[in-house]
């Protein structure tokens, strides 16, 4: 992957962003990979969790193209084995968060399946509506 | 031995209000069995099923904080069945505890009184654990799950983030497996018990969610699991969803807790169908 470095996006609003919806000090990340290592759903990740931090420490808005933060499931299981204490499904929540800002819908109430709609716990229904819609 | 009565408040939830109501029905009838009084929480509301991760909306909290305050005047403990319910319930109490400034806000927009720090929200494993025991619930036992060879499935919400949920360790939980051994089962472990189901995935990738969901079943299967048990009714819906097609043999039923207590205690219209074919084998 080819990551453009600038001393702009170091310093720009896009990390001061992140980390006031996040409440996560992103440079506390030392990038030892543990949470990628445990997370159950990098299969389905086109950038890796560790991946995501990094980039959001450099600042680099990319992030919010990647798939990777809507398939988090805020399981915590990254966020209950990090030495350094970081929140990082505080930090996908955040990117999902300003992604949604900028009006990028994931999850439509109309769209979501009728029979899936019809059996699914409602828990799942509203968990993921409040997560994904705008 | 006659079993001390306890009383609690009780929050259901929406799920096991509509789609999940043999859980419901299971917990009240096996908390009857063992004394404990549970008085559902009046005109309580949806806790809002996921916890809010930014904190910046203190509005978010408005949901959970209606429920807590509700509970608040009857002065018991609050349990809760639902997983997802105990996770967002718990982790607000805590959160609205030590943000007060927070809570103050809040309870400037909700009219039904004042989130006051009052309430302890526990889940029903907990005070069985804890207020009941192993022992006395080993003790009501009528028909032991003898030679049942259940996988406790914890999943995530109900153990993390420990420090918060005060309920098991996440990497080495035993209560799932300490109740299991109580009913007469003996339980395995296996790789997956405390890995993600795929949670609300389910409606915003249903494909990784059944992925997922799968995988957790093959690992219970794998350790020589019979069944598998949960303590979440969005767990027990994505297992036995990523299971559909499967040919028979390699499908593993899912039954909650409340139902394998059921099922030992001589409650069979509460042992929920799945775990009734289980024993009957």
């Amino acid at each position: 992957m080819r990551v453009v470095l600038n001393p702009e996006a170091l310093h720009g609003a896009f990390i001061r962003e992140i980390e006031a919806i996040s409440e996560q000090n992103l440079l506390a990340c030392n990038q030892c990979g543990r949470c990628s290592a445990g997370c159950p759903l990098v299969e389905e990740m086109d950038l890796l969790p560790n991946q995501i931090i990094r980039l959001a420490q450099l600042g680099l808005e990319t992030v919010i193209d990647s798939q990777t933060p809507w398939m988090c499931a805020s399981c915590l299981m990254c966020q209950s084995r990090c030495p350094k204490g970081v929140d990082l499904p505080r930090v996908m929540e955040a990117v999902r968060q300003i992604a949604l800002r900028r009006g990028d819908s994931r999850v439509l109430a109309g769209r979501i399946d009728g029979s899936l709609l019809a059996s699914a716990p409602q828990m799942a229904v509203i968990g993921a509506l409040r997560r994904g819609e705008k | 031995m006659t079993l001390t009565p306890r009383a609690y408040s009780y929050f259901p939830g929406c799920t096991l209000a509509t789609t999940a109501v043999d859980y419901d029905a299971s917990g009240r009838a096996v908390a009857a069995a063992l004394n404990l009084d549970l008085h559902e929480v009046p005109d309580w509301n949806c806790c809002g099923a996921s916890f809010p991760l930014s904190a910046e909306n203190v509005m978010s909290f408005i949901a959970p904080a209606r429920v807590l305050i509700a509970a608040q005047h009857a002065g018991q403990d609050l349990a809760t069945l639902c997983a997802v319910c105990f996770h967002v319930l718990k982790r607000s109490d805590s959160y609205l505890r030590k943000h007060p400034e927070a809570a103050d806000r809040l309870n400037a927009f909700v009219t039904e009184g004042d989130y006051a720090a009052r309430v302890k929200v526990r889940h029903l494993l907990g005070v069985l654990r804890d207020d009941v025991g192993w022992e006395a619930v080993r003790e009501r036992v009528v028909a032991p799950l003898q030679g049942l060879r259940p996988a406790p499935y914890y999943g995530c919400l109900l153990l993390r983030p420990q420090a918060e949920m005060e309920l098991d360790d996440p990497e080495a939980p035993s209560l799932l497996h300490d109740l299991l051994h109580a009913l007469g089962a003996d339980p395995v472990g296996f790789p997956r018990q405390a890995e993600c189901c795929g949670s609300t995935l389910l409606v915003s990738a249903p494909e990784a969610n059944q992925r997922l969901s799968a995988a957790v079943i093959d690992s219970a299967r794998s350790a020589g699991a019979a069944i598998v048990i949960t303590a979440c009714p969005l767990c027990k819906f994505n297992l036995e969803r990523a299971q559909e097609g499967r040919p028979q043999a390699e499908q593993l039923p899912v039954a909650y807790f409340t139902q394998a207590m059921a099922a030992a205690f001589g409650l069979p219209e509460h042992a929920g169908p799945a775990f009734r074919r289980e024993v009957a084998a």
